[in-house]
């Protein structure tokens, strides 16, 4: 008999023995220096707590490289952030530098903590996704190496989470990030009219499209839809319900930035996303023209913002058209929304800056 | 023959560790993980997607879990011509014994490609790859060692929590046992997908939000405290003494003018009321402010990625609601929640976008909650009034 419904291994069989010792006793914290915690309980237990970088898509013999280190040094026990980074654990001070010597050995950084970037949460991307307008790993990759020296220092004004999604759908809340990098299509679906008939449900096919661009086709002998082109944003919502309608297209494809978000109530409350490149086209393997004005604008934020500013803060204080202007990126109609809640973005005061 | 992929090789250079790499890693020993190196040297060529869309694949008596996936030039690649992914459900705070993590590795030695995300976006383990015929006997394994799989499609998303109370001095609530309380409790709506669309439970300890619950849970809690916040003044006079601005940096910085700084007395004081709990002081004093005694959790509402009415946060259901074993409160209000949502919502139609189309006094009286000025940013301004 096949076991259902068991539901995930407890968390309590899996925690390190201090960690349960100290289980809501935590006092206090400090970054020792750039991944690298240290946590200490009102018992007067304190851990450190190393962290690591990780490409995400890994084989098992990564994740068995892991294990050694947690064997030797953990106790045998180790946890992932939510943004995939390796958290090494111990009590002992000692196994700090040597948990770090061989973690670099492997290849992997240590850092990710404080005011700096941390690790890119992604989706699959051509790796494993059928709706994919861009890759994600390998973009995530190309930027990272560029990135890599704000991983492993805390030198920014403030956090800076970068997040990547490889459509619109945005797997992975990359709505609310400082910078995130979404792939855009920007062609209408190529619709194969027999396989619609054959595999696609019309009626919900047609109530799919939010913008009503998705039409019955006006041959009645002919089982389908059409698409009226000046309507349709690319969404993808059709795709989703009819496979007989896909998007991608090698030209049109590509990918957005969108910049300012942030999920943390700290000083203002949790903030948008919102566009700031309406289009890069997918230059694979090394995405330049992504990874120049992503490191462009994170060095803009770097000498601009003020000490503790989030990208979203220090861009609501200076105001959009400072921001366009200091990171000169071109302003186009593409910026100004005009879909669900488009006038509660339009400047509705005479204040303003040149 | 050996293929040439000179695209991705490029993505083996440079200091941050290579996916390709770990890829190459794995085509040594696994046909699945070669091809799928040249099916990302195709689509690195051709710079689209060569994977098919959907196709129902599963396990027995479950509806998710597994996302079906088939190459489009099987020919080709023949060995990923269908290369099914298992989402893997994690334990709370993702924490794992060294032996828990090997049994996985063995597992997906034995049945799948060998390659893994930990974790995906959600926080399952992500099994990417494998055959339609190993799938049952995979899942079967992973079951014997304790595993069980997470959600997909329209049903509830596998719930996460931050590290909490494990290893952090802020969480107000026990994020670890609720999330796996919780879990335990609705793997019923995880594996079996009934609803208009998905729907996600993320639990974060404090206002800092690690798990971006407000972002992208339907239902969203998030810790936070009803009193006032804690000072230790020898500890701040401390940081004052090693250097810190403290009227620069802590309270010019307090959204709400909450905090002044006594220089006669060397007192950082406190005005209670005015504390709308941010967490900016406690985050940069962490040996000086903490969060209150009277502990508990703000529940939201609504929060979404775009697809499809635009995105949404979500926004403010219960201000303050305790939270303790067994969770009865907070399961009967999801439970409340998710039935009117059943009832009513359209086909692809999250939660917030319902309550937006069906409007909040109806879904407040659905719940049976009464409406407080902390749901809202400010009242209407239109006289379009129900009476």
């Amino acid at each position: 008999m096949v076991k259902t419904d068991i539901g995930p291994p407890n968390y309590r069989t899996m925690l390190p023995k201090v960690i349960e010792k100290n289980y809501g006793q935590w006092k206090y914290h400090e970054i020792l220096k750039p991944g690298v915690l240290r946590h200490v309980s009102e018992t007067g237990d304190e851990v450190f707590t190393v962290r690591a970088g990780s490409p995400r898509l890994v084989s098992i013999d990564f994740i068995r490289d892991l294990c050694d280190i947690a064997d030797k040094y953990c106790d045998g026990h180790l946890r992932f952030t939510s943004r995939y980074n390796i958290e090494f654990i111990t009590p002992n001070k000692k196994n700090v530098n040597p948990i770090i010597e061989e973690t670099r050995k492997i290849g992997l950084p240590v850092g990710g903590t404080g005011n700096g970037i941390s690790n890119i949460v992604h989706t699959q991307g051509w790796i494993h996704c059928h709706s994919a307008a861009t890759d994600a790993s390998g973009i995530v990759k190309a930027l990272m190496d560029e990135l890599y020296n704000y991983f492993t220092t805390m030198k920014l004004p403030g956090k800076l989470r970068v997040s990547l999604a490889c459509c619109i759908n945005m797997c992975g809340a990359v709505h609310c990030s400082d910078l995130a990098i979404v792939g855009v299509h920007t062609k209408v679906p190529k619709i194969d009219h027999e396989k619609v008939g054959a595999i696609c449900e019309i009626p919900t096919t047609i109530s799919s499209c939010p913008t009503g661009a998705v039409r019955r086709h006006p041959d009645k002998e002919v089982k389908s839809v059409v698409i009226r082109e000046d309507l349709c944003m690319y969404c993808g919502n059709c795709f989703t319900v009819c496979p007989a309608m896909p998007l991608a297209d090698a030209e049109g494809d590509g990918v957005a930035i969108y910049a300012g978000g942030k999920v943390s109530n700290a000083r203002k409350p949790p903030m948008f996303s919102r566009l700031i490149v309406p289009y890069l086209p997918n230059h694979p393997p090394r995405w330049p023209e992504v990874v120049g004005i992503i490191k462009k604008i994170v060095e803009v934020y770097a000498k601009k913002a003020r000490k503790y500013e989030r990208m979203g803060e220090w861009i609501e204080r200076i105001g959009w058209e400072q921001f366009f202007q200091l990171t000169e990126i071109p302003f186009t109609e593409q910026h100004i929304d005009d879909y669900t809640h488009a006038r509660e973005t339009f400047r509705t005061t005479t204040q303003f800056k040149w | 023959m050996e293929e040439k992929t000179p695209l991705i090789d490029e993505l083996e250079k440079g200091p941050w560790p290579s996916y390709v790499k770990e890829i190459k890693r794995m085509a040594k020993k696994n046909a699945a993980a070669k091809d799928l190196l040249g099916v990302q040297e195709l689509s690195f060529k051709e710079k689209v997607t060569h994977w098919k869309h959907g196709g129902i694949v599963g396990v027995t008596g479950y509806g998710g879990g597994v996302i079906g996936r088939y190459c489009d030039s099987p020919e080709k690649f023949p060995n990923v011509s269908s290369f099914h992914t298992l989402r893997v459900n994690h334990p709370g705070g993702w924490f794992y014994t060294t032996k828990a993590l090997r049994k996985i590795c063995d597992v997906w030695e034995k049945f799948g490609s060998g390659m893994t995300n930990f974790h995906g976006s959600t926080g399952d383990i992500i099994l990417l790859g494998t055959t339609t015929e190993n799938l049952q006997p995979c899942f079967n394994a992973l079951t014997e060692i304790g595993y069980d799989l997470g959600g997909s499609g329209s049903c509830l998303r596998t719930p996460t929590a931050c590290v909490g109370p494990a290893r952090c001095e802020w969480s107000c609530i026990d994020t670890l046992d609720m999330v796996h309380n919780l879990t335990m409790e609705f793997q019923d709506e995880i594996h079996r997908p009934r609803w208009p669309y998905k729907s996600k439970i993320k639990i974060s300890g404090c206002p800092n939000d690690c798990v971006a619950a407000i972002a992208r849970a339907d239902i969203t809690i998030i810790g936070t405290w009803r009193d006032s916040l804690k000072i230790d003044q020898k500890a701040v006079r401390e940081y004052v003494k090693s250097g810190m601005d403290i009227r620069t940096d802590i309270v010019a910085r307090c959204p709400t003018n909450a905090l002044e700084w006594d220089e006669k007395a060397q007192e950082l004081r406190l005005i209670p009321q005015d504390c709308v709990r941010c967490m900016h002081c406690i985050n940069k004093m962490t040996k000086a402010i903490r969060p209150g005694n009277d502990k508990g959790a703000t529940i939201l509402i609504g929060g979404k990625a775009p697809i499809l009415k635009g995105a949404m946060l979500s926004s403010v259901l219960i201000p303050f609601m305790k939270i303790e074993p067994p969770y009865t409160e907070i399961k009967d209000l999801i439970r409340k929640i998710w039935d009117w949502w059943d009832e009513n919502g359209r086909t692809r139609e999250r939660v917030g976008e319902l309550i937006e189309r069906l409007g909040m006094r109806n879904f407040l009286k659905a719940i049976g909650l009464k409406p407080t000025p902390q749901m809202i940013k400010a009242p209407r301004t239109n006289p379009y009034v129900f009476f």
